[in-house]
């Protein structure tokens, strides 16, 4: 495969953790976008709070994918603990950019590649007299270099500088000297720009840089979320901030000062899921967001919710476990622990937003599925949605929605009841109405996890405690057709023999694979599902084809195993593509197994 | 076993309080508890405070965890929403119910085990949060409906039924919450309604968390002898140290108290605890001398009972949290939705 040169290359930074990379490595690819071409950027950083290794890859893609491709066509190698392995990513003819400060082992180097040294820590102490500075500047120095070997616009990097630091305007003169201190020293030194390099597109129009977090907290705010609960965890933690500074923005009165939102941070998980099952039995919209750990301890409370049918939000922002696991890495492995969490007889309604956008779509859609459903729903996220900026389609509002409550009573409905009763089902969906507390005296009824009957009395009589648990299932049943549906791309020229499924975070890896394996003649049709209870669409996607690959980013084939379980799909028409390492998946990587996969049919 | 409804029994000439209702309008269904249960005599005095205090029984809001105590929620007050949540869980569940509506009257009801061993946590935090509530814990020394262990408020050398002797210290409910802040903790004895009601009444009205441990002997597995949350060892050695009653507003308060001995302590409602001293010697004003106090006569085996520290001066949950006046549960939806309008505005730092 031959490799177009211009906005089509992967830049991989490797970095100390707490060194403030972070901010520079986001400027050189914000950089890139508002020249109007395509992005993605992965932070891949460690659990630790300073010393450590930490990498930050760059991916320019003129052709406007949204995956890592799994190719290193530029590394910025500044970490010495790590350099082994950065030159050893590189592919051959790749660029290796490392601080020449320092002599070099000869047995790191490479025959292979172009090295261009800098002494990024001598020009920095030299120009720089405050310690904690001269680490920072290094940074922004090495983003000038890059800036000049890709011919990035420097009025554009110059533009950002000032709106980075529009709060500190100190700031700007220094970082404006760092970097034009490294960008001199490659117009001085080498022949600029590289043939790898950026030109400008149109093609960022009408997008933005977003996180997944951001976008929740964001949603949360316009579903009209009031009462969030949380217990600090990586990676959800910046989805409470988001919404709290949100919440700053738009919900405290100028005049008075008073919020019209409350955000606690609770002692432990249980005790904010707890928080949040009193505020949204009072009516409140309310959620928590968490990560796996967090919904292992919450379990109890969500099986509570489920059977005495209180709306639940719950975001978990999905990290690598078993255990602690590696909390800053990503994977998609809490799908069965949320499908069917806590004790007892219990299923759940599932959203997977596959990029941020769709995490301020379906944070709004959750609230009103979880009042409709008077259920816990769940948004299964994960930390490279959550915690990376992608670029997605600007989000919008369409003004004349109206939340869905769901079936509360209000004081005129109660009055006109001879007597209340909360579980009956009077619509025949499953679906009970339900009173707020200080409504009217005749709306009060006793809430528990004990056995209740439908008319929600204590009971232990077999027929009434069946009639409710039945009721349970064909209301989460009905929840199918409600969920986000699933968006299927088909194949060009006709029908396919093969399909793909995948979800969440996957999907751009997915997408650029069917490209990728078109031009190999392999065509797939591409389903991804975007909830749970499934509907029959996906059992009809299966069934029209002969092999459906299923790609996940977890060992144990999660989805995979709901849908056996779910639907009356054979085991055998369902293969898994797995990538559980905690690096957000490539398309690369999709594309070599499936490849594989079907030479291995076809030969067999 | 289903839960009995209760008979309604209206007399004619029943006592009314200020909203026209009788006394029967404060009950709840039928309990289940064992007869001469001590949680069913609180049950009693919770209908009776808020009968007198006339407080619209839906708008009082009963949410408890789980255990023999916490079955009581269902006991009184029918018609206000009553939640039978989680084992321990009953703080969380009380806290985010009182951010979405800051607006009703919060009765938490506990125990011994739900409280102060699985429940530890909930029960610390949520009075650090000084939520507006009050906070029944009818302490036993048990776990009754699993028939009989020692609860951590078992003290040391009390025999269980099967004649275990505790040696772990217990943790005593009272001197936790006043070193963790509480704005109002008392002791009673559900044995003593003279002394309960009023304290019940002064709790609902305090503006923030309020814990009120009472002592409420468990008939069937810890009322025998040896045993040291009986009614015979709680009659013998409680020692009341300070009488609150609840005063409201637009009652005078007439009665002339010795300087010294007594002190209105004003309520946000404009009422007021007035305060009665039976112990000369007890100051429940002063965080450090209530505790060496309760702690000194704990020593000696005493009880002391009565509103034990009282702090009117702090902001709740809600003012810390600067919560509109407004319940958020009834906020408005345009008003929490900022529009595409602004949508748009604050994108351009993600452009």
């Amino acid at each position: 495969m031959t490799k177009s040169v211009v906005n089509d290359f992967v830049i991989k930074l490797a970095n100390v953790n707490g060194t403030g990379s972070s901010s520079a490595n986001g400027l050189l690819m914000k950089s890139i976008f508002r020249m109007g071409v395509p992005v993605v950027g992965k932070n891949v950083f460690p659990s630790n709070i300073q010393g450590l290794p930490t990498w930050y890859e760059i991916r320019v893609t003129g052709e406007g994918y949204g995956a890592r491709s799994g190719d290193v066509d530029i590394m910025v190698a500044m970490n010495a603990n790590t350099y082994a392995r950065d030159i050893a990513e590189l592919r051959p003819g790749g660029v290796l950019i490392y601080d020449s400060t320092w002599p070099r082992q000869h047995v790191l180097s490479r025959s292979d590649v172009t090295v261009l040294g800098v002494p990024f820590a001598q020009m920095c102490n030299d120009a720089f007299a405050v310690a904690r500075s001269r680490v920072l500047m290094k940074n922004m120095a090495y983003v000038g270099t890059v800036a000049a070997l890709l011919d990035i616009d420097p009025d554009v990097i110059r533009g950002l500088v000032r709106e980075m630091f529009v709060k500190k305007p100190k700031l700007i003169d220094l970082n404006m000297q760092a970097i034009a201190l490294g960008y001199d020293y490659a117009k001085t030194n080498f022949e600029c720009p590289l043939a790898m390099r950026v030109e400008p597109l149109d093609k960022t129009a009408g997008k933005i840089m977003i996180d997944g977090n951001t976008a929740a907290g964001l949603g949360c705010v316009y579903a009209g979320a009031t009462v969030g609960a949380w217990y600090p965890i990586t990676p959800s933690t910046s989805l409470m901030d988001a919404f709290k500074s949100w919440c700053e923005k738009f919900r405290i009165d100028p005049e008075t000062g008073e919020h019209n939102y409350c955000i606690i941070q609770a002692e432990d998980e249980l005790s904010a899921v707890g928080m949040v099952v009193g505020a949204s039995w009072n009516g409140a919209r309310s959620f928590t967001p968490t990560s796996g750990p967090g919904i292992s301890l919450m379990s109890e409370f969500i099986g509570f919710a489920y059977y005495a049918e209180i709306p639940l939000v719950l975001f978990d922002v999905q990290r690598v476990g078993p255990s602690t696991g590696m909390p800053t890495r990503t994977q998609q492995c809490d799908v069965q622990l949320c499908a069917y969490a806590s004790h007892g007889d219990t299923r759940h309604i599932l959203l997977f937003p596959a990029d941020p956008g769709e995490c301020f779509t379906m944070a709004a859609d959750a609230f009103d599925l979880a009042e409709r459903y008077q259920a816990p729903v769940f948004v299964l996220s994960d930390i490279d949605i959550g915690m990376n900026d992608w670029m997605v389609d600007e989000l919008t509002w369409d003004d004349a929605r109206q939340p869905d409550r769901g079936k509360v009573l209000d004081v005129d409905q109660i009055k006109d009841l001879d007597k209340f009763y909360r579980y009956r089902d009077p619509d025949g969906d499953g679906v009970p109405y339900r009173t707020l507390p200080g409504t009217h005296p005749k709306g009060a009824y006793f809430t528990r996890g004990s056995g209740h009957n439908a008319d929600g009395a204590y009971t232990e009589n077999e027929t009434e405690y069946q009639e409710v648990l039945d009721r349970l299932l064909r209301k989460w049943r009905g929840a199918a057709e409600h969920v986000p549906s699933p968006i299927v791309k088909s194949a060009k020229g006709g029908k396919a023999r093969w399909g793909i499924i995948a979800y969440g975070s996957s999907d751009c890896a997915v997408l650029e694979a069917c490209d990728t394996l078109a031009k190999d003649g392999l065509h797939l049709d591409y389903m991804r599902v975007r909830g749970f209870p499934f509907s029959d669409e996906i059992y009809d996607f299966v069934n029209a084809h002969d092999l459906v690959f299923v790609v996940e980013q977890n060992r144990d084939a999660q989805l995979r195993g709901l849908m056996m379980l779910e639907t009356q799909i054979p085991r055998v028409k369902l293969e898994s593509i797995l990538h559980y390492s905690g690096e957000p998946l490539t398309s690369c990587f999709v594309h070599e197994h499936i490849k594989s996969c079907i030479r291995k049919e076809q030969s067999a | 076993m289903t839960s009995f409804a209760k008979p309604s029994i209206n007399l004619k000439n029943a006592k009314r309080n200020a909203l026209g209702l009788t006394w029967h309008d404060y009950e709840g269904a039928m309990s289940t508890l064992c007869a001469g249960c001590g949680h069913d005599s609180v049950s009693a005095c919770m209908a009776k405070a808020f009968f007198e205090l006339s407080i619209e029984p839906h708008r009082a809001v009963k949410i408890s965890g789980i255990g023999c105590s916490s079955k009581t929620t269902a006991y009184f007050l029918n018609e206000a929403h009553g939640i039978n949540t989680v084992h321990g869980r009953m703080p969380s569940v009380a806290t985010g119910a009182a951010a979405a509506n800051s607006g009703l009257t919060y009765i938490g009801v506990s125990g011994d085990g739900d409280s102060l061993s699985i429940g530890m946590g909930q029960f610390a935090h949520a009075m650090r949060r000084n939520v507006n509530m009050l906070y029944m814990l009818e302490n036993n020394g048990v776990y009754g409906l699993t028939k009989g262990q020692f609860s951590a408020s078992a003290d040391v050398g009390s025999k269980s039924k099967k004649g275990e002797v505790n040696l772990a210290p217990p943790i005593d409910p009272v001197t936790l919450a006043m070193s963790l802040g509480a704005t109002f903790v008392a002791r009673a004895f559900s044995g003593d309604r003279e002394q309960l009601v009023p304290l019940i009444k002064a709790g609902l009205k305090h503006n923030g968390f309020g814990l009120i441990d009472v002592i409420s002997p468990c008939v069937s597995f810890n009322d025998h002898a040896g045993s040291t949350k009986s009614y015979a060892h709680t009659y013998k050695y409680y020692h009341k140290a300070v009488h609150a009653d609840y005063v409201p507003m637009s009652k005078e308060i007439k009665t002339s108290y010795d300087a010294g001995s007594s002190v209105p302590v004003k309520l946000h409602d404009g009422g007021s605890i007035v305060l009665r001293k039976i112990d000369e010697d007890y100051d429940p004003y002063d965080r450090g001398a209530a505790y060496a106090q309760v702690v000194e006569r704990a020593a000696k085996g005493e009880i002391v009972t009565g509103l034990l520290y009282v702090d009117e001066t702090q902001e709740d949950m809600a003012a810390t949290n600067k919560l509109a006046s407004r319940p958020l549960n009834t906020m408005p939806y345009d008003e929490l939705c900022p529009g595409n309008a602004e949508l748009t505005a604050l994108q351009n730092r993600y452009r």
